[in-house]
């Protein structure tokens, strides 16, 4: 095992998991609110693009978006991330691009938890809000929106513990992350695959399972007690 | 709730404002359309060159259709294992054998933990390395095992949330005429909790088939490997790329609008007394079953399954 970790920099390539996991789903939190803001306010067009992105998106392979924002967005449309000159640009622009797509993708699926988080909220604070004369926007911050995100705890994690699995996926273009450390290692160390594969697979459970059963203890202390 | 609910049928001012908001958004919107059109064609992407290949057949034959026939390959192989999988561990779940239940359980949750990519990749790796497959087969076998892990647990979780789901008197009636547990499992509850998961299992269908795209790390020549193959020879990236996406959104477009069928003609049926929806049973003046009714029904399930990212 020793010999493995002196063999490959096993930990800046979960860190670059981490890396990843943390700043997409920063991106997939903020887009994906407003996405499910636009869903649910009184503009018709508003609502129709926030369905049409997630309909698209939710269809389509969080691989195909990776590899598009890189060899489309980047090669062919020369759209820099990262300053071009810098001795890291070809790296940092890889990690950024994956960074977008997968915060693209994660952001229609955290919509739709916000979405199924204001269904847990009753017509009647809906309501209230109204009827006391705030705004939509005012009713929205203060009374619905804070309910809402306690009521999608639970979906939203399960959104979480995907997107950080799906990091894996910035493999696709070459970032240096779990996944490329588990195809250097089966490719130079054959013998020891189930190692390998020991080690990756338990720094995922470690890292999902108990923020899994954190979560949810979570969802269940701060749901909204009706 | 649906979104009405939120906010005041609007009046005179209101709609005034809701229509300048809207012009401000569309005209947002088509300013981004507008910057995203003219970069392409900045870039020459409207260029014939670049989709007339869309217009000979040989595109379709060797690429295109190619890439499509092997994700759906792919995808049904995996389907069909997991499926198995599926029933052989939630079943297990579910055993009066309480080492039986701790064993499925553990490597439901541990399958369910591990990234796909990384099993894919795996599996690659040991087949390659072993010799167990002859090698044009590798990527193949490596894509179909992955997924089949990965997918054949959450099909255990959808059986044993549709067996949960069942009212109780279901089990009950078939413990009261005789039948083991084993029987009454088999003969009473698991036929309607299949009932009650198939439009799930379809929609479970979409996640394989995005899924597939995964093989292309692992070089197995599936619909967006094929584009990128297509765009190296024509040298049109764009187009063969979001002519791949508008394939995969089309696919998957199709089978959730037939999970919805099915789930409406079961729900037509209403011969399950779980039903697609998982309704209790409607005995006038039964008592209601609180933990039956607290815990997951199929269509929770469902909808999860269809959210699963």
């Amino acid at each position: 095992m020793g010999e493995l970790f002196e063999q490959f920099d096993i930990w800046s390539a979960f860190g670059q998991t981490l890396y990843l996991a943390f700043f997409s789903a920063i991106g997939a939190l903020v887009l994906g609110t407003f996405l499910a803001i636009m869903r649910v306010g009184p503009v018709g067009i508003f609502r129709r693009a926030g369905a049409a992105y997630v309909n698209l998106v939710r269809n389509t392979p969080l691989t195909l978006i990776v590899t598009f924002c890189l060899i489309a967005l980047h090669y062919q449309l020369k759209i820099y991330l990262a300053p071009q000159d810098s001795p890291t640009s070809i790296v940092d622009n890889g990690v950024r691009w994956a960074i977008v797509g997968l915060a693209i993708y994660h952001a229609a699926f955290v919509c739709e938890a916000l979405r199924s988080g204001i269904n847990t909220v009753p017509t009647g604070q809906a309501e209230a809000a109204r009827s006391i004369g705030l705004t939509f926007t005012q009713s929205l911050r203060e009374v619905i929106l804070p309910q809402a995100f306690r009521g999608a705890i639970a979906p939203m994690a399960s959104v979480l513990i995907a997107l950080i699995k799906n990091t894996t996926v910035a493999y696709a273009i070459g970032v240096a992350e779990t996944a490329a450390f588990m195809r250097d290692g089966l490719e130079f160390r054959p013998d020891l695959s189930f190692l390998i594969f020991v080690i990756v697979a338990g720094f995922f459970v470690l890292l999902t399972m108990p923020l899994g059963i954190a979560l949810t203890h979570l969802s269940q202390r701060l749901a909204v007690k009706r | 709730m649906s979104g009405s609910v939120l906010f005041d049928v609007p009046g005179p001012r209101a709609r005034r404002r809701n229509a300048i908001i809207a012009a401000v958004g569309s005209a947002i919107l088509l300013l981004l359309v507008v910057l995203v059109i003219r970069a392409l064609a900045h870039n020459g992407e409207f260029t014939a060159a670049k989709w007339n290949p869309f217009l000979e057949w040989s595109t379709w034959r060797f690429y295109l259709l190619t890439g499509i026939w092997n994700t759906l390959k792919a995808a049904i192989a995996a389907v069909v294992l997991a499926m198995i999988f599926g029933f052989v561990f939630g079943v297990g779940r579910l055993s009066q054998n309480t080492a039986i239940r701790w064993i499925s359980g553990a490597v439901v949750e541990f399958f369910r933990a591990v990234p796909v990519l990384i099993m894919m990749i795996f599996f690659f790796g040991i087949y390659a390395y072993n010799g167990v497959f002859p090698a044009a087969w590798n990527p193949f076998a490596a894509v179909v095992t992955a997924l089949t892990l990965y997918n054949g647990s959450v099909i255990a979780e959808l059986v044993r949330s549709g067996v949960f789901g069942l009212p109780k008197g279901q089990a009950e009636a078939g413990l009261s005429v005789g039948l083991t547990p084993g029987q009454t499992l088999r003969a009473i509850q698991l036929p309607q909790a299949i009932t009650a998961m198939l439009p799930a299992l379809v929609s479970q269908l979409v996640v394989i088939l995005k899924d597939t795209a995964l093989g292309t790390i692992i070089t197995y020549p599936e619909l967006l490997q094929q584009a990128q193959n297509l765009a190296s020879a024509r040298s049109n990236v764009i187009p063969a790329l979001l002519v791949a996406a508008a394939l995969f959104i089309s696919i998957n477009y199709l089978l959730t609008w037939l999970a919805g069928r099915l789930e409406a003609r079961i729900n037509n049926r209403g011969h399950t007394a779980g039903g697609a929806i998982g309704r209790a049973p409607t005995v006038p003046g039964a008592p209601v079953d609180q933990a039956h009714a607290s815990a997951l029904t199929p269509r929770e399930a469902r909808a999860n399954a269809a959210e699963a990212p």
